[in-house]
Order: structure tokens, then C-alpha cells, then sequence
């Protein structure tokens, strides 16, 4: 059965009625995998045969490259293949396609998976080798003579748009812009949303403000680093195993890098150590491939951490101006907002996002945002967790903080008197469907957290944050077993529990335990098309894939009942894991039960499927309120976040823990871009923190308990009400931790991280005490 | 690459002495295999000196106690009466990464690394503790901070090495502390480091003190100055103020990424004042 659009009703409806699954903390399936090791992860797959294959990257952040002169790393012995750039056919220009949350330009990726006319970044990928084992590979790599003609670089977004800037891709055309630049340059697209007038609304304001902020570029620093397994065959038949959000999109890329018919890929995603957005592109895998092809044996490929910092994409770093305008009652009168973000070397920040995000927790008469998209010598960046909504939402959020501070106004209830609601315009253009804003507002303001009194010293800060959320291509089928049990195959990659709530619905359709439904991610042939695990879409889009799948299973099992009975099948219902026969022959017919169904099925009719394929619309938009508290150590600048609370719209949470993990998870990401997390760069472009050790991600004795809300407004377009929850969570922390840092010392901070130097210096400077630079 | 586990002092000697190639000694491996792993470093020979009776023993000595080189900072802790006695080098050595790497991790091995921001080593200078080194040339007894002479760079000549660390007797009324400076709780390196050790007369007067400072030059320093501003008075704030000036001044950090120069300077000043009433306190207690 395929449907496009359509929402199979299923049991759900989210009108509250008591599930016997759907909301209930169950056991997750791939537990004990975990805990005891047995989970198979990208680079824990072992062949027959198998090579090693590893990278030679730049060390220059931008360069010509002359010549690359493989002939000694073949000639050694145990080297199996060589690849280079000219490995990789070019492609088309202009060949832009979306994929989830970002686009894809395949021109772009073939260079960004080995460099062609120049290295753009440190790290990128220059040559590969597959040899018998690591150590030759190594030997191998240093044997590659690669002449390069060092590049002045740029990595800043402002000194990038500067005219006479380095220019890094010199055929680039900038999108969006009235007018030409006239000259090269590395402003790859220009966007602009909004309604009104924002002059009109600022002659209305009685305050004003105008700030400016940066942010760094972060990594959403997975655990596990990218990691693959990839195996041609003489005919031309390959088979990948990776460590991906996405195995069919990853497939999609394979084959066209490759230039191969994408079914004769089958593609295979390993258990994920993380993804946060960043593996939802190729590095390894075309390059896995293209050795294994010459080389006819399969080969491993895994990063090292440093190549994982390196050359995988981080989110942008940006700078953000920021001018805001309200009454003295409240009333916001204009929002205006320019965004520059880095891309690294190739176009695709999200900044469009981030201009989409930035006031979209407010209802304006008179809104703007201008977004520019910028290449630097920095590796091509990723998505991560509501990509780019992070960044600009914390200069808004800032801002809207400092302006209910200065009209004297609660922050929460200055939030609450602009809030939007359905049908409100949104500051990107379309009409919000049913959302729940205020709802998580008034539980965060009502929350003991925000009613509580501070500690001395301490701070509070609030903020709010605003995500999409997406649908997009799913199937999921059913197979029913002979002993009544079933077996659900997904297409979509389980990063944060998906397998436990896409079963639990399928159990709660069919009214079986959950303990009868086993779910398991299918390879790519197993199942028609599904796009990757992103925008916080699988329980959304999955769950109506699943519910579709339970429906058409219990309309077979349906069909098979009245064929037993012999009655018409409109006189059969099925409830509680059984058909029941109805309108006068219930006396007569027993119930069948699955199990009896399945048992015989032989003699109804045979194998018993239920599939559904769709293009889901209607996700369900999310706004989450975080309030943290902090504590400032004044004589070193050091910050400790002492409270934390998440309250989000779920929409319905299917698995309660799953839905507080990703609120936890997100807020502790935030924690770390808030206060320590930031590349360094040298004068030369090469990062110098490419590692865990100095690229500072909070460590568990860093956070507090995080405490969570899960605020339930029903998301209509679903059978059970669910909005995404993924990526909301990473939106407001750092506006809401800078904001508590105001509180605590009447100081704005309008630069990422508030590491310990820079608050340090900033309270000296309050104290008229310029002795401490940052 | 060849491994070797000898089982006495002179076998190791004769081992890192008779091999080209830059012999390792493998204490820990906290740090020595982060390094292969990263290919820093590439040796011949690792000799592993965890067999060997004297490198691993805690043993008392004077009225102080003789660690051996190689004793792992769990079983540092689990001294009792060593943990009472200094207690500041103890919780030094605690700090050194996780709970698998306290398992592994070394004072021999912290000191033998000569890394700038080495948790124990100020620690262990503050203390006065000497380290007991062998090597083709025979033994010799050298104070800690004379060890690291840069970045990875020490005194020990070829086929030398450390076998014991030991910690001298004091008297009452002493007490030691050490504190770091990192931008998370944990897992971090030393942004700055100090230690601080101080004796008591019965007049309450300051009678001894020592002060030393991590991570802010090539290798740890002995402060003289801020000892000499805290000895021959009472240790209040006016003290504790010059002794941290004395802390500033002989500081010469770079600027780089766990830092600035201002930075690092400022804090090592903070620090060293907390670090001495800390010490104070445990001085005045016991
Ligand atoms: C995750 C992690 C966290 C860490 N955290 C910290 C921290 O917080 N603070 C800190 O200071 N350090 C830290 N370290 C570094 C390291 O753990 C310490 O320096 C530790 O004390 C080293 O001891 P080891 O016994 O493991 O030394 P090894 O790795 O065995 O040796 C270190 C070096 O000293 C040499 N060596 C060892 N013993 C001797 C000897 N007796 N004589 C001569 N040479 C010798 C070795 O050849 C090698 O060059 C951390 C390391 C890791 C991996």
C-alpha cells in the first residue's frame, strides 16, 4: 500500500485515552546489545580478506595541488590500491538535490571526498591507500609525494566576505543576490525572509536594541568516529556496512560517486555511537569502495579522532547582528536580524534555517532576517541538531532577554505576550498549525525551578527555541511469523530509541505484547526508500509508516478471519490481538487470536505481510523553555550550571525516557557550546585542538541532573499525536546560560564559549580592572 | 619493537643502556601509549618496570615514605598513612585522569614526562621529595624540581632512570595542599597548577614553607619569593596576598589553547592563595 500524504487512523488519534504501550517507560530491545558489548558498530564488522584502508590528508588549509605522485606507495609491498582524485569522475554543475535537512550538490561532494584542483581545508582528503594491514597503510601514505602550492586562507566569516579575501572556490556564483558582486567571491547565497515593515514597527518601539554576537563552529562530537566495511566484486556488485544516519542516502551517494546503479549497492548501517546530524554525509564510504573496487577485496575504513576534527563537518560558527524593538507594555513592535555563517569550503550552511528559526517564537507584525552563506578554509560543515536554529536563536534570545529586562517585564511573561499560537503567522511565512508555545512556556514559568529563590551570587536565565521538524519517505513492513510473533523491519537508522517506540506502536495496533514484536533495521534491499534519520522525523514519519503497516497486517488478518468464518468481512473487527466476529454472529464465532490466525495461515491464504510506504507531511513543530541556573566563580571565570530544566512539546511521547534523554542530551550539548567548546586555529588555518582533550565537551560531572517537562499538545497530522523532540533540545541553552550569566553579573556576553578567560575578563573590565586580557 | 619486564634494577640499567634507537621506560603507559598510538615516538625497546620490587613497593623511610617510581595513583590513595602525611601530593596524583587511569598512572611516570602542566610534580616539589635514580653511572638522590630541565626534556642520561620518589618526614603543624586550575571538572589538563606546603611553630608563626607553580613556564618552579612571604609571621591575608604576587611574578606562560599569558597569570595568583589557606588549615589541625 502506498500512500503519500495521507495519516492512517490508527488506535492513536492522541485524544488521550489510555494505551497499553504508547507512553509507558518499556524495556528498550537493543539493551542488553549494548551494555554487553555484543552491538556491532561501524568498525566491527571482520571479512575474509579484508584491508585496511587510510587517508592522506592535507596538512595546508588551502592549496593548488600540482602533482600527486603515487608510484613508491604501490610499488610497496603489501599495497593493494592507490586512489586519487583521478579515481572519481567529475560531476555535472549545478546538480543540487535536497536531502533531509541540508541540500546535497554532488559536484561539491566528489571534491569534498578528494580533493581535485586544490586542498580547501586542513584534513581534506588528498589520496587513500588499502594495504594488509594498518602499519603498511601508514608506510604506505608517507611514501605519496604530493607537490602543493600553499594558498593565502581564510577561516573568519567577516574578513571572508571582505573584498580581496582568499577566494576559495573561484567559480562561485552567489544565489540570492540583487545584483552580482562584480568580482569572485566566497559569498555562496544570500536569503531573506520575513513580513512587514521593520521600519514602520522600530518608529513604533519605545526600546530599542542593537547587539552584535559571534559564535564558534562546533562538532557534534559523536562518540563513535565514522567507520565503514565496503566490498566490490569483479561484476561490479558491491555491499557496504557503516556507521550512518542514513544507509539508503549514504547508498544514493555511494552510486553516484562511484557511477554505479544504485541497487547493485546494498548498503547495511551498523548500531550508531552517535550522529547528531554529522553522519548523514560520506567521508570513508566512497573512498572504502573505490579502493575495494581496484583492490577486489573488501576494505576497512575507520577515522581517528583528530580525522573525525579535522576534515567531518562541524556546524557554522557566525556572526550575528541583532536589533530588536518593543514597547514599554511589551509589545514586540520589530524583530530585524543578519546572519553570516561559515560553511566551510563548499557551500550549505543553514543559515536559511537559522533565519527561519531566529524569531519564530514570537507573533511580529514587522520581522526580517537576511542570511549569507560563506566558504572558509574550514572543513564542508554538517548538520547538527536543529541545524542552524542554534546559532541565531541564541542572538535572539539574548536580546529578547536584555529588552524584558530593560522594560522591567518578567522574561517568561515577556515571552508569553508575543507568543504565536495557531494560525499565527510565523516570522518565516507560513501559518502555524496547532502548536504549543505558550502551553511550554506557562509549564516552565509554573515549574518549582523558575519559582524557586537563587542563591547568592547565582543567576537565572531563560530562553526559548524553535524547530521544524520534518516528515519525508518511510516504509516499515510487518512480517508475521507462524507462531503469531512479528518481525518489524525499519529503514530508517535507530539513534535514539526508534526501535523501541515504532514497535510499541506496532504493539498497541495490533494489541499484542510488545515482547511478540521484534524490530530490526532492514539493509537497503529489504524495504522501499527511506530518507535518513533526521529533523527529528522517524517517530513522526516512522510511527505512521508503522501504524499503516499494523492496519494493512489486521486487514489481512481481518480478510483470513472472515475466510475461516465464512462470513463477510465487514462483520469482523479486530480488538485486543484477536478478530472478532460482529453484527450477529458473535454467539457463534469464537474469537481467532493472532497466534490462531498465523498458525493456519497456510490453509487462508499464506504468508501474512502488513507494509506502508509514504511521504509524510504534517510534522509537527516544536518549542521548548529551558531555565538553567548558574553559579560564577569571580576569581577564575569559571561557570557551573548548579539547575537545569527542559520543558518541551512532545507532542505525545510514545517512550517518556527516550523523549527526557534527547531533552537531557540536547541541554548538555548546549552546555558545552555555551561555555567551552571552540575550534583553534593556527595563524596557518591548521586547527590545534583536535581532540577530546582540549576541544572541551562537558564530562558527566560537569552538568547537573537535568530536569525535564514533557508538555503534550497533540500533534493532529499524527495517529498518536507525536511532534519531533530531537533537535529542539540544543536550541535554547546558550542563550539561556548567557542570560543567567547577565542575571548573575549584570554583564551581557555576546561571544561563544563563555570559557573561564573571557568571563574573567569581562568581569575585570566591569571592574574597571584592564589588567586581565582574555 | 621489542618489550622487555626485567625484575631488577640492574637488569633494566643494563637493558635501556645497551639499546639504540631511543630505549622507553613503561611505567603507567597513561602517557607513554597515548604517544606510540599518536606516532610521536617510535623506540626500539620498551622496558616495562613494573616487575621490579623497588620501583612498586611504599615503603617508610625516615619517618617519610620512599614511593616506588612505578605505584599507581589508586594504591597512592589507599595509603593511609602516607595520605595523612601529605596529604596535598596525594590528592595531586588523585586528579590524574579517571578511575581506570588512577589504576595505571604513575608519580615516576608524571615526572618522567616533563609535561609543563604534570599534576604531581608541583605537588611533589612543595613537599621537597627527592627522587632516587640508577643508571650505568651508579645511584644518585636529586630534588624533584631539578628533574625537568624543559617540555619533555629531563637530566636523566642514558640507561638512567626513576626508581623511587621519596617523601621526607615533618614535623607537626605542617600541612600541604594542591590545587589545579581546569575549565571542566575533570578529565582536563592544568590550566595552572600549585602546590603549597607549610609548617607551624608554637607560636603559630609561619616557621617553614615551600610553593611551587605548574603550567606556567618549561617545567614546574620552586617559588622562594612567595616561601619567603608567608616564613617568619603569622599567615593572614596581608601574606597570603604577597605570597601570591611572588606566585605572579615568576610566572612565564604562553598563550595557547588551554590559556592566555594574563590568564594563566591572574589564576596562578587565585590559586595559590587558596592553596595556602587550605594548607594552613590542615597545618593548624594536626
Ligand atoms: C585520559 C588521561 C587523563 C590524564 N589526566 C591527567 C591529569 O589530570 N594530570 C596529569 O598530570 N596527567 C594526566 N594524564 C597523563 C598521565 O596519565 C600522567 O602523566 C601519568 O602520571 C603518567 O604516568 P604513567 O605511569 O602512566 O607513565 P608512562 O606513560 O608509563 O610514562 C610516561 C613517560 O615517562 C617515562 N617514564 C615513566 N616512568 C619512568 C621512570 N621511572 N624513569 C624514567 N622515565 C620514566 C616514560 O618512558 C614515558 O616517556 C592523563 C592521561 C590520560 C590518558
Amino acid at each position: 500500500m502506498t500512500d503519500s500524504n495521507k495519516t492512517p487512523s490508527g488506535n492513536g488519534t492522541g485524544n488521550g485515552k489510555d494505551y497499553k504501550w504508547v507512553g509507558t517507560r518499556a524495556v528498550r530491545p537493543d539493551g542488553v546489545d549494548k551494555v554487553t558489548g555484543r552491538a556491532k558498530f561501524g568498525a566491527d564488522l571482520h571479512l575474509p580478506n579484508m584491508l585496511v584502508g587510510k587517508v592522506l590528508r592535507s596538512p595546508h588549509a588551502h592549496a593548488h595541488i600540482r602533482s600527486i605522485d603515487t608510484s613508491a606507495a604501490e610499488a610497496l609491498s603489501g599495497v593493494k590500491a592507490v586512489i586519487t582524485r583521478d579515481d572519481f569522475s567529475d560531476q555535472p554543475k549545478g546538480a543540487v538535490q535536497p536531502a533531509g535537512e541540508m541540500t546535497i550538490n554532488y559536484r561539491d561532494m566528489v571534491r569534498n571526498v578528494m580533493a581535485r584542483e586544490k586542498a580547501l581545508y586542513e584534513g581534506h582528503a588528498i589520496a587513500a591507500v588499502a594495504a594488509v594491514d594498518a602499519r603498511i597503510a601508514a608506510k604506505a601514505l608517507s611514501l605519496i609525494k604530493v607537490d602543493f602550492e600553499v594558498l593565502p586562507h581564510v577561516i573568519d566569516p567577516v574578513a571572508a566576505m571582505e573584498s580581496g579575501a582568499p577566494i576559495i572556490q573561484e567559480d562561485l556564483m552567489t544565489e540570492g543576490m540583487e545584483q552580482s558582486p562584480g568580482a569572485m567571491t566566497n559569498i555562496a547565497k544570500r536569503v531573506e525572509f520575513g513580513h512587514g515593515d521593520v521600519a514602520v514597527g522600530f518608529a513604533e518601539a519605545d526600546v530599542v536594541i542593537e547587539r552584535e554576537f559571534t559564535t564558534q563552529p562546533v562538532h557534534q562530537a559523536y562518540i563513535e568516529p565514522h567507520a565503514c566495511v565496503a566490498s566490490m566484486t569483479e561484476d561490479g556488485q558491491g555491499e557496504l556496512w557503516l556507521s550512518t544516519q542514513g544507509h539508503y542516502v549514504a547508498r544514493g551517494h555511494c552510486a553516484t560517486l562511484l557511477g554505479l546503479d544504485v541497487s547493485k549497492l546494498r548498503v547495511q548501517a551498523s548500531e550508531i555511537g552517535g550522529g547528531f546530524g554529522g553522519k548523514t554525509v560520506v567521508y570513508l564510504e566512497p573512498l572504502a569502495l573505490a579502493l575495494s573496487r581496484k583492490a577486489c577485496q573488501p576494505v576497512k575504513m575507520a577515522m581517528t579522532r583528530e580525522e573525525v576534527f579535522r576534515a567531518t563537518g562541524p556546524t557554522s560558527g557566525a556572526h550575528l547582528w541583532v536589533k530588536v524593538g518593543a514597547t514599554n507594555d511589551g509589545r514586540i513592535t520589530a524583530a530585524d536580524a543578519v546572519l553570516k555563517y561559515q560553511a566551510g569550503a563548499f557551500p550549505g550552511s543553514p543559515v536559511a534555517q537559522g533565519a527561519q528559526c531566529a524569531f519564530a517564537p514570537y507573533e511580529l507584525n514587522h520581522v526580517r532576517t537576511i542570511g549569507y552563506d560563506i566558504l572558509v578554509n574550514r572543513a564542508k560543515v554538517a548538520a547538527y541538531r536543529a541545524p542552524g536554529a542554534p546559532i541565531a536563536e541564541y542572538a535572539t534570545e539574548s536580546v529578547m532577554d536584555e529588552i524584558a529586562g530593560v522594560i522591567g517585564m518578567d522574561p517568561l511573561e515577556f515571552r508569553l505576550k508575543n507568543a504565536p499560537k495557531q494560525g499565527s503567522q510565523s516570522s518565516y511565512g507560513p501559518k502555524f498549525p496547532v502548536i504549543g508555545c505558550i502551553e511550554t512556556l506557562e509549564a516552565a514559568r509554573d515549574h518549582d525551578h523558575y519559582q524557586s529563590p537563587l542563591k547568592a551570587g547565582q543567576g537565572r536565565g531563560v530562553a526559548t527555541g524553535y524547530w521544524f521538524n520534518i516528515g519525508g519517505q518511510t516504509s516499515a513492513t510487518l512480517n508475521l511469523s507462524e507462531d503469531g510473533s512479528v518481525a518489524l523491519v525499519l529503514g530508517t537508522v535507530d539513534v535514539g530509541g526508534t526501535r523501541a517506540s515504532l514497535s510499541m506502536m506496532a504493539a498497541e495496533e495490533l494489541g499484542i505484547d510488545l515482547d511478540k514484536v521484534r524490530p530490526m533495521i532492514g539493509d537497503t534491499s529489504a524495504l522501499g526508500y527511506n530518507m535518513l534519520t533526521g529533523g527529528s522525523r522517524v517517530t513522526f514519519a516512522g510511527g505512521i509508516a508503522v501504524v499503516g503497516a499494523a492496519q494493512d497486517l489486521i486487514g489481512t488478518l481481518k480478510d483470513r478471519a472472515a475466510k475461516f468464518w465464512d462470513i463477510p468481512v465487514d462483520d469482523v473487527e479486530w480488538a485486543e490481538g484477536e478478530a472478532r466476529a460482529t453484527n450477529g454472529y458473535t454467539d457463534n464465532m469464537q474469537p481467532l487470536s493472532l497466534q490462531e490466525i498465523a498458525k493456519d495461515m497456510a490453509k487462508t491464504g499464506g504468508p501474512i505481510v502488513g507494509a506502508h510506504s509514504i511521504n509524510a507531511q504534517g510534522a509537527g513543530p516544536s518549542f521548548g523553555t529551558h531555565v538553567v541556573d548558574v553559579d560564577v566563580d569571580r576569581e577564575t571565570g569559571r561557570v557551573w550550571v548548579t539547575r537545569y530544566t527542559v520543558v518541551q512539546d512532545a507532542g505525545k511521547a510514545i517512550h517518556p525516557s527516550y523523549v527526557e534523554g534527547q531533552y537531557q542530551g540536547g541541554a548538555v550539548q548546549g552546555i558545552g557550546w555555551a561555555l567551552n567548546e571552540e575550534y583553534i586555529y593556527d595563524d596557518k588555518g591548521r586547527l590545534e585542538n583536535a581532540g577530546f582533550l582540549d576541544y572541551r565537551v562537558p564530562v558527566c560531572s560537569d552538568v547537573p541532573m537535568i530536569d525535564t517537562v514533557i508538555v503534550e499538545v497533540a500533534n493532529p497530522t499524527h495517529p498518536y499525536g507525536v511532534r519531533g523532540v530531537g533537535e529542539t533540545p540544543i536550541v535554547p541553552p546558550m542563550a539561556a546560560i548567557s542570560n543567567a550569566l547577565a542575571n548573575a553579573l549584570g554583564i551581557r556576553f555576546t561571544d561563544l564559549p563563555m570559557s573561564p578567560p573571557r568571563v574573567l575578563a569581562a568581569i575585570k573590565a566591569a571592574n574597571g580592572d584592564a589588567t586581565t586580557a582574555s | 619493537m621489542r618489550y622487555e619486564a626485567p625484575q631488577t634494577v640492574d637488569q633494566a640499567i643494563s637493558l635501556l643502556a645497551g639499546t639504540h634507537g631511543n630505549p622507553r621506560v613503561l611505567a603507567g603507559g597513561t602517557d607513554l601509549l597515548v604517544q606510540l598510538r599518536a606516532g610521536f615516538i617510535d623506540p626500539e625497546l620498551i622496558v616495562d618496570i613494573k616487575q621490579i620490587d623497588e620501583t612498586t613497593a611504599i615503603t617508610a623511610e625516615d619517618g617519610g615514605f620512599r614511593v616506588g617510581a612505578a605505584v599507581s595513583g589508586a594504591r597512592l590513595k589507599e595509603h593511609d598513612t602516607l595520605s595523612l602525611l601529605w596529604p596535598g601530593v596525594v590528592e595531586a596524583a588523585d586528579l590524574i585522569g579517571s578511575t581506570q587511569i588512577q589504576g595505571r598512572a604513575s608519580m615516576g611516570g608524571n615526572l618522567c614526562n616533563a609535561s609543563p602542566a604534570a599534576d604531581t610534580v608541583p605537588a611533589l616539589i612543595a613537599a621537597g621529595a627527592t627522587c632516587a635514580l640508577a643508571g650505568p653511572g651508579g645511584r644518585r638522590e636529586v630534588p624533584v624540581e631539578e628533574i625537568c630541565t624543559g617540555p619533555g626534556q629531563t637530566i636523566l642520561t642514558d640507561g638512567e632512570f626513576v626508581v623511587s620518589i621519596l617523601l621526607p618526614a615533618r614535623g607537626s603543624r605542617s600541612g600541604d595542599a594542591y590545587l589545579r586550575f581546569i575549565p571542566r571538572t575533570e578529565m582536563d589538563i592544568a590550566v595552572v597548577g600549585v602546590g603549597v606546603s607549610l609548617s607551624l611553630g608554637a607560636d603559630g608563626q609561619c616557621s617553614a614553607a615551600r610553593v611551587a607553580v605548574g603550567a606556567v613556564a618549561p617545567t614546574a618552579l620552586l617559588v622562594p619569593a612567595a616561601a619567603e612571604a608567608l616564613v617568619g609571621g603569622v599567615v593572614d591575608d596581608a601574606a597570603i596576598d604577597a605570597m601570591a604576587a611572588a606566585v605572579r611574578a615568576v610566572c612565564r606562560p604562553i598563550d595557547d589553547k588551554r590559556g592566555t599569558v594574563a590568564y594563566r597569570i591572574e589564576v596562578a595568583g587565585v590559586l595559590a592563595g587558596r592553596v595556602c589557606r587550605i594548607a594552613l588549615e590542615r597545618a593548624g589541625s594536626t
